[in-house]
């Protein structure tokens, strides 16, 4: 219950820093990524931002054995580069640059009641399900 | 570069590390977009949280929409395909490159993770390459 509840706080403190900082907007977006046209730095301070806190956050929070409620932290174990990291990675950033959306800033649009988001969100979901079936082949 | 905002910018960006540092230090969960959302695609009783997550996303930009003095105005007339096409490579994507700009570029980076950097460093050189073969090559956007 205790953690349900601060997984809906922390959204609403994420989805307010994506309007804030615009990444909600893809076109911002697009601009960002725009860097032999009208280039918008912007996004390397969202970045920057962001790191500042939870880089020195992480620090401390990783000095304790478990998060504050839970057992464990549910962290990946894996180190090594690996072809489908890079090979999804790509594809994410064709598919980022083509709609100007990663999945944060499309789920948080539905927010602002865009259609755009809409299909965005049922557009990924559709590539999630299309990843397991690549795997089961 | 007429559009350049550093300040909202590192402070909209402070406020989502502030987010991801609460949900790990007393959740111990990764805020990772793409992994909360592909997480619902079998969901239990036990992935409530993610819901509510991505929930709180909604909430967060629909209450930036009604308080801001200067709210988002949506695009209007962007090729519904590329939506169709990009958002798919975008699920399959992160699916397959196990995270996206917030869990490999700021939860990965901020733990230090060469796979993270790596990751990172590919999916934004791809965005842009894209941006410029479909803008400035294909002359598909504006």
């Amino acid at each position: 219950m205790k953690t349900n509840l601060i997984a809906l706080i922390a959204g609403v403190i994420f989805g307010l820093g994506l309007a804030l900082s615009q990444m909600i907007n893809p076109d911002k977006v697009l601009n960002f990524l725009d860097v032999t046209g009208n280039w918008d730095p912007s996004l390397i301070f969202v970045m920057l931002g962001a790191l500042t806190v939870s880089t020195l956050s992480f620090r401390f929070i990783f000095k304790r054995d478990a998060p504050v409620f839970g057992a464990e932290f549910h962290i990946t174990k894996k180190t090594i580069i690996t072809k489908p990291l890079l090979i999804g990675s790509a594809l994410f950033g064709i598919g980022w640059g083509m709609t100007g959306y990663c999945p944060g800033p499309a789920v948080a649009s539905l927010g602002l009641f865009s259609l755009e988001g809409v299909v965005m969100v049922i557009a990924i979901y559709a590539g999630f399900i299309s990843h397991q079936w690549f795997d089961k082949q | 570069m007429e559009n350049f905002t550093p300040i909202s910018a590192l402070l909209g960006g402070a406020l989502i590390g502030l987010s991801v540092s609460i949900l790990l230090l007393l959740n111990g969960r990764m805020a990772g977009i793409s992994g909360i959302m592909s997480g619902l695609i079998k969901p239990t009783k036990h992935h409530i949280w993610r819901f509510l997550f991505l929930g709180g996303l909604i909430i967060g930009a629909f209450i930036f929409q009604q308080l801001s003095p200067d709210p988002l105005v949506l695009r209007e007339n962007y090729p519904f395909s590329l939506i169709i096409i990009g958002g798919f490579l975008v699920g399959l994507g992160t699916k397959m490159g196990s995270g996206c700009t917030s869990g490999h570029g700021i939860c990965g980076i901020a733990n230090l993770s060469v796979r993270s950097i790596a990751a990172t460093i590919t999916f934004m050189l791809s965005g842009m390459l894209t941006v410029f073969i479909i803008k400035h090559i294909l002359g598909l956007t504006a």
